[in-house]
């Protein structure tokens, strides 16, 4: 049952399991061109997923479909399309309850119906990997991209994570399974992209064989026992801690969220290795800076460059775990700045609130630009914002 | 089959709680025509309830327990309700994970089992009240049957929300006066054995609890059918007698008076003709137990 005693064994599809280290750093990569869906396909394609459960809805249809592509060439080992995000991600739980590794992915609308299955999927202790293509959730009816989702799950005890590019989103999503699928960790992780700019454009993208495949679940290293009767049944509790109006049943509630909260907590070490840290920095030693997740990081970068050229330095703070947060790197990245902008696709500007949440001296961040509603932020738009900003300070200097 | 799996290891026997040392020493995991009459005289799988004194669910629940034909490669999935508070003491793995997506939970679990043990039998059996049946879980009840999923669907219908205080449910009858229908409830009690039997379902049975044979007969044969054929489904009646103003003592007469000619849950079975030719096949093995007519 050791996932390494299948390092070197073939799988039905005659695909060759390997560590999951040499097929992140090691095996020979090749150029792709490809979609944000068509990435899906081929990371779950090296994924020894065994169940995958869809539902359509823009933009994540695509690539939904395309697992069920993989499922009939015998990459996936049961798929099929649920009837609507709350009852997928029950049948998702399900699935997991059984010992199985799940994938599936939403968007949107339906994220937040299939909202209240999320913080069951974290005290279940269900490693379920959620892929969100993140779009407008307003009214009125919107398909276009929007990271206000991603601000509304954050306090679900799930790991979140985004991704900028295509390449990010690749690994992202097999790295996920492994941090995710730790007995110290062993929680459900979001891995989300940017609905359209990620899912629906072409991107240069190092893809190593499709003849490699990360080892399978190995259900019996979950902390809790799996449903499926292989184990003795747990039983002989004489109080259900359900609904018990007394001290030991609320002890045990508010120590069993302590401990997945703190779960969350420890999947920082296995993400830190695999990911090469929790945020990436570029010129932090500059007074100005720009700290982000997602395309807005893209833009962002787009943006100093501009303003390099015209004599304006500019430092990069790329995020790429939203939970767990990196209080303490981002703390260290922005210590010598003097502003920090958060560029953001949505309108409620929930990573402005995070960073200021975890700095000192958090008048320096400067909330914006926001676009939201499938706009988009061209470079110039950050450019325009932070000469504004910066003439401000300046006049206000002079005043002074 | 196996107690192999719950055995204790020797060397920690006495610390273990006497319970889980009488379900290993009496326990009914693999015993050959397992059922009812197995209540009071073996380990039962469900240790202790905690129902109101008197509750028919109480009492339906040891029932369906002792009559799974395959415990130990059974998983169980519940719902919010009264059976939530029964689910922490079963001897059966089962899930509660929210209120009404118990055939969605049992959709995915299936389908993982089906992968992940290929060569061998894992029965999925939904357990849960009428709220979560028939009101909230509607949509995933009937999205399971149309989709064929191969599990028991078992709904204790007691024809309101008991475990919210009383309030007005799908199954409760026309005209009845409980919270959240202050008036009167102004629509017919949902036909769902009906609705299962149009949606896909192979063995469709509404009955009280009064009858064990009845119950174990039903049980038994609509686990076996959704093990080879496709869904199944049964609604029993376990009246509750707390908000229907009963005494503890009454909760039996309550069920008979319920189930007579004519009467809302008088003895319906339903057998689809792929299932009746499954159970031809499976004939001889049920002989070995007698049945009683009532």
């Amino acid at each position: 049952m050791e996932s390494n005693s299948q390092i070197g064994t073939y799988n039905k599809k005659g695909q060759k399991i390997v560590d999951p280290d040499y097929l992140f750093y090691e095996a020979p990569r090749e150029h792709f061109f490809m979609t944000g869906s068509e990435v899906v396909r081929e990371a779950i394609r090296r994924a020894s997923v065994d169940v995958s459960i869809s539902y359509p809805i823009t933009p994540q249809s695509e690539a939904a479909a395309m697992v069920g592509d993989l499922w009939v060439e015998g990459y996936v080992g049961e798929y099929f399309r649920g009837e609507n995000e709350f009852a997928v991600m029950g049948e998702c739980a399900g699935a997991s309850f059984g010992g199985a590794r799940v994938f599936t992915t939403t968007s949107g609308p339906g994220t937040l119906r299939a909202y209240e299955n999320f913080p069951m999927w974290v005290g279940s202790r269900l490693p379920i990997m959620l892929n969100m293509m993140v779009r407008g959730v307003n009214s009125p009816l919107s398909i276009q991209p929007d990271t206000l989702e991603i601000g509304l799950i954050i306090d679900t005890g799930m790991l979140i994570w985004h991704a900028e590019s295509a390449q990010d989103f690749f690994d992202y999503l097999l790295k996920g399974f492994i941090v995710a699928e730790q007995p110290d960790v062993h929680l459900p992780i979001a891995v989300c992209i940017d609905g359209f700019f990620v899912s629906h454009t072409k991107d240069d993208v190092l893809i190593p064989s499709a003849d490699l495949a990360l080892p399978t679940y190995n259900p019996y290293k979950n902390p809790m026992p799996v449903m499926d009767m292989e184990v003795p049944p747990v039983r002989m509790m004489r109080d259900p801690f359900v609904m018990k109006s007394n001290y030991i049943s609320y002890a045990t509630q508010a120590s069993w969220q302590q401990e997945t909260r703190a779960a969350c907590e420890r999947s920082r070490k296995h993400t830190i290795r695999l990911l090469g840290g929790l945020i990436e920095e570029e010129n932090t030693d500059e007074e100005i800076l720009i700290v982000s997740s997602g395309t807005a990081v893209a833009q962002g970068r787009e943006a100093a460059r501009l303003l390099a050229e015209e004599g304006i330095k500019i430092g990069i703070v790329k995020i790429k775990t939203i939970r767990p947060f990196p209080y303490e790197e981002v703390r260290q990245a922005t210590k010598n700045a003097k502003i920090i902008f958060v560029p953001e696709f949505n309108v409620a500007g929930w990573m402005a609130r995070e960073i200021k949440a975890a700095i000192p001296d958090n008048q320096r961040v400067v909330e914006g630009p926001h676009v939201a509603g499938g706009m988009t932020m061209p470079p110039e738009v950050i450019v325009e914002e932070i000469k504004r900003v910066l003439a401000q300070r300046k006049e206000t200097t002079t005043h002074v | 089959m196996s107690k192999e799996k719950i055995k204790i290891n020797t060397e920690f026997y006495d610390i273990m709680p006497v319970e889980y040392q009488e379900l290993v020493e009496e326990g009914t995991y693999g015993k050959e025509g397992r059922g009812w009459k197995d209540v009071g005289e073996s380990k039962e799988l469900i240790e202790e309830h905690s129902l109101c004194a008197g509750c028919p669910e109480s009492i339906a629940f040891r029932y369906v327990l002792a009559c799974l034909p395959n415990p130990e490669d059974t998983i169980m999935v519940g719902s919010t309700g009264c059976t939530s508070l029964v689910f922490p003491h079963v001897a059966v793995h089962n899930i509660h994970s929210l209120f009404g997506n118990q055939n969605a939970v049992a959709s995915g679990l299936k389908r993982a089992l089906s992968y992940r043990f290929p060569d061998k039998v894992k029965d999925v059996v939904v357990l849960a009240g009428d709220g979560a049946t028939v009101d909230i879980g509607l949509d995933m009840t009937l999205q399971s049957w149309f989709r064929q999923e191969k599990f028991t669907t078992i709904c204790f219908d007691n024809e309101l929300y008991a475990n919210t205080g009383g309030q007005s449910s799908g199954l409760m009858q026309k005209g009845f006066v409980a919270k959240m229908a202050p008036a009167g409830k102004k629509f017919e009690k949902v036909n769902l054995p009906e609705i299962a039997k149009v949606s896909g379902c192979h063995y469709v049975a509404k009955m009280t609890v009064s009858k064990p044979n009845r119950v174990e007969k039903a049980i038994r044969q609509a686990i076996l059918i959704a093990r080879e054929i496709g869904p199944t489904y049964i609604q029993l009646y376990t009246p509750c007698i707390l908000e229907i103003g009963k005494q503890m003592m009454e909760g039996l007469q309550e069920m008979r008076d319920s189930e007579g000619p004519n009467k809302r849950f008088e003895f319906e079975e339903y057998i689809s003709e792929e299932a009746k030719a499954y159970l031809k096949t499976v004939a001889p093995k049920k002989k070995k137990r007698k049945e009683i007519s009532a």
